[in-house]
C-alpha cells in the first residue's frame, strides 16, 4: 500500500501544516510516512504545495509522482499542481475561488466559516481527507491536530476537524 | 527565568533527559540540530542559508534553554572563525551552511585542520555552482568537502540517508571530531534536510560522548603523539595556536622543512591510519550478482528501492551505501564489489564519488548523474540496472 497525497493552495493557507499533520498522524497510526513541500521565494502568497506519502513499507522515493488525491485550495495552485494523478485518482477543489472542470468540489472554506473562522479551512480539509483516506484512527488525527496548532485555538480546530469529517460522512451517506 | 542552583551542564542534562525516548515527525535539518544537542553541542555560530536554515532555527530556539550560545554572524567567514574559537574555549561547536557558505568557509576549515580543532561543519548541499538553484538539492560538494581547502590534509565526512540518520550521525560527527581532534563535515543534501520523517530521540543515557582529551601545562598540544591533548583557553596553561607550520609546542617554525613534514604527515596519518575504524558502509551483497548499485545520501533511498524491485523481478543485484564518505571506505567497497562485472553509481552531480570508486574496484563503474534539483526516482535507477544487465 502506498498513498500519495498532494495538498496545494496559497502560501499562508496552512497547506504545509496540513501535510505535516497528515504525515505525523500516519506515523502515529503505525504507517511509514514522509512529507515534503515546495520551497521557494515564489511560495510566499503564490502557489504552495505540501506532499505526503503514506505506506505500509519503506518509502524509497519521498516525492509524489502520481498522486492518488490532490486537494487544491486556490486557483493558481490548481492550475500548477493538479496534474500528474493516477487514473481513478481524485482532484478535490475548494468551492470558494477554484474553478476546475471535472474536479470534485467541497465547501472547505464555507464550512470553516460556519465553524467560526476561515483560518481553519486547512483543518476542515484535514478532517475531510482523514475520513476519506480511512487509514488513520480519528482519535490519533485529533491528537495530532491539537499538538500542532497554537495554544488557545484547540477548540476551534477540534470543531473544524469534526466538521471536515462530517462533510465526508454526509457525502457517502 | 526560574531561580536555580543547578549548574548549566545539569540543566542541559535535565532538558535532554526530558526529550529522551520521544518520537517526532521532523525535517532532516531539525534532526541534525537535535542530534548535535544530544552530542553535547553548546555553541552554534552561523549565517542562515537555504536549505540549511532550519538547523540555525532549531539551534536559536534550543541552545538558550540549555545555557548554550547561538550567535548569528555577519557571514560565513566570521561563523567558522567563531566556531573554531569556541572549540578552543571548551565548547563542542558547530555551524551549518550550504554550497555558497561552504565555499566561504574553506580557508578556515584548513585552519581548523592545521590547529587540530574539533568542530562540526554541516553542509546541506544545494544545486550549484554559485547561487544555482538555491532551494533545490544536489550532491555537488563531495570533492569540495575533500579538497576545498588548500594543502595536504585528510578530512572526515559523513552522509545521512534518512532523517533518523541525520540525528544519529550528527552525534557521531561530534565524537569523531573529538576523537581525532579535527573538523568533521556532515555532508547532508537539501532533500534529506527538508523531508519530514519519523525520528526517535534516544534517552540521553544511551548517547556516547567521546570526552575531550585535555593536557596540562607544559604538555605539547601539537605533537609528541599522533593525537595530542588540547590545552583549552581559560585552563591557565600557555598555549599558542597558529595556522602556520609549528613545532610540537605550537610555536611557529615556517622555515624548517622537517618540522613541516613531521607535522603535516602526522595530521594526515592520524586519520588515514584509522580509516577502517571511521568507515561506515551498508552492504547488501547478493550471491552471484554481476551488477551492483552504490549510492549515498538522499539518492540511496530510491537506489535501494530500485535494487529491491529488480530483485523482486528475479535479477541479482548488490547494494552498497557508503555512510562515511571521507576518508573514502575504498577497501570495504572493493570487498563488496568482489565478483561484480559492473557497478552503477547514481549521484546528484556530473561525476564525483564514481571516480573515487574507480580507484578501488576492478569492475566497470557506470556513472548515472542527475542534476537540476530533482532526486533520482526508483524507476530511473531500475531502468539503468536493466540497461546494464542487458
Amino acid at each position: 500500500m502506498r498513498r500519495e497525497i498532494r495538498i496545494c493552495g496559497f502560501g499562508g493557507q496552512g497547506i504545509i501544516l496540513a501535510g505535516v499533520i497528515l504525515g505525523e498522524a500516519a506515523t502515529k497510526a503505525g504507517f511509514q510516512a514522509v512529507q515534503t513541500q515546495s520551497y521557494g521565494p515564489e511560495s510566499r502568497g503564490g502557489a504552495a504545495r505540501s506532499e505526503v506519502v503514506i505506506s505500509d513499507g519503506p518509502i524509497d522515493y519521498p516525492r509524489v509522482t502520481k498522486a492518488d488525491v490532490v486537494v487544491a485550495l486556490s486557483q493558481p495552485a490548481y492550475d500548477r499542481f493538479a496534474g500528474d494523478i493516477v487514473s481513478g485518482g481524485a482532484v478535490i477543489v475548494d468551492e470558494s475561488g477554484v474553478t476546475a472542470e471535472g474536479a470534485e468540489v467541497q465547501p472547505f472554506t464555507a464550512t470553516a466559516q460556519e465553524v467560526g473562522h476561515k483560518i481553519v479551512t486547512n483543518i476542515v480539509m484535514v478532517g475531510y481527507l482523514g475520513a476519506r483516506l480511512d487509514l488513520i484512527d480519528p482519535a490519533i488525527l485529533e491528537e495530532t491536530v491539537l499538538r500542532n496548532v497554537p495554544p488557545g485555538t484547540e477548540e476551534l480546530n477540534r470543531k473544524a476537524l469534526k466538521a471536515g469529517q462530517e462533510l465526508f460522512a454526509a457525502q457517502v451517506s | 527565568m526560574l531561580e536555580t542552583t543547578l549548574a548549566p551542564a545539569e540543566i542541559a542534562d535535565l532538558y535532554l533527559r526530558s526529550l529522551g525516548g520521544t518520537e517526532h515527525f521532523i525535517q532532516g535539518d531539525e534532526a541534525a540540530a537535535m542530534g548535535a544537542l544530544f552530542a553535547g553541542c553548546t555553541f552554534f555560530g552561523g549565517y542562515p542559508i537555504t536549505p540549511a536554515s532550519e538547523i540555525a532555527e532549531v539551534m536559536s530556539r534550543e541552545l538558550p534553554l540549555i545555557d548554550g550560545h547561538y550567535v548569528q554572524f555577519e557571514d560565513e567567514l566570521a561563523s567558522i572563525s567563531a566556531v573554531i574559537g569556541a572549540a578552543w574555549a571548551g565548547a563542542r561547536s558547530m555551524t551549518a551552511t550550504s554550497g555558497p557558505g561552504f565555499s566561504l568557509m574553506q580557508e578556515n576549515i584548513g585552519y581548523a585542520v592545521m590547529t587540530e580543532t574539533p568542530c562540526v561543519i554541516v553542509n546541506v548541499q544545494r544545486s550549484g555552482p554559485s547561487t544555482g538553484q538555491a532551494t533545490l538539492p544536489a550532491q555537488g560538494d563531495v570533492m569540495q568537502a575533500r579538497w576545498g581547502t588548500h594543502g595536504d590534509h585528510e578530512i572526515i565526512a559523513l552522509s545521512p540517508s534518512t532523517v533518523q540518520e541525520c540525528f544519529d550521525l550528527a552525534i557521531r560527527c561530534f565524537n569523531l571530531a573529538e576523537e581525532f581532534r579535527t573538523p568533521v563535515i556532515f555532508l547532508m543534501d537539501g532533500e534529506i534536510g527538508h523531508v519530514r520523517d519519523k525520528t526517535v530521540f534516544p534517552s540521553i543515557g544511551e548517547v556516547t560522548r567521546f570526552p575531550r582529551r585535555k593536557g596540562t601545562e607544559g604538555q605539547d598540544a601539537f605533537g609528541g603523539e599522533t593525537i595530542p591533548p588540547m590545552l583549552e583557553f581559560g585552563d591557565g596553561c600557555f598555549v599558542h595556536v597558529t595556522g602556520s607550520t609549528h613545532q610540537d609546542n605550537g610555536m611557529r617554525d615556517v622555515q624548517t622543512s622537517t618540522v613541516h613534514d613531521r607535522l603535516v604527515r602526522r595530521l594526515v596519518r592520524k586519520i588515514d591510519e584509522a580509516r577502517d575504524r571511521i568507515a561506515m558502509v551498508e552492504v547488501d551483497v547478493m550471491d552471484g550478482a554481476k551488477t551492483g548499485v552504490l549510492a549515498y545520501g538522499a539518492t540511496a533511498r530510491p537506489a535501494l528501492g530500485a535494487v529491491l524491485q529488480a530483485r523482486a523481478a528475479g535479477a541479482k543485484v548488490s547494494f552498497i551505501r557508503p555512510i562515511t564518505i571521507w576518508p573514502f571506505p575504498g577497501s570495504q567497497i572493493a570487498a563488496a564489489c568482489d565478483g561484480l562485472d559492473r557497478l552503477i553509481v547514481p549521484e546528484m552531480n556530473l561525476g564525483q564519488v564514481n571516480r573515487e570508486v574507480e580507484r578501488y574496484v576492478d569492475c566497470e563503474v557506470i556513472h548515472f548523474g542527475k542534476i537540476g534539483g530533482e532526486i533520482h526516482s526508483s524507476a530511473e535507477i531500475r531502468a539503468e540496472i536493466e540497461r546494464a544487465n542487458r
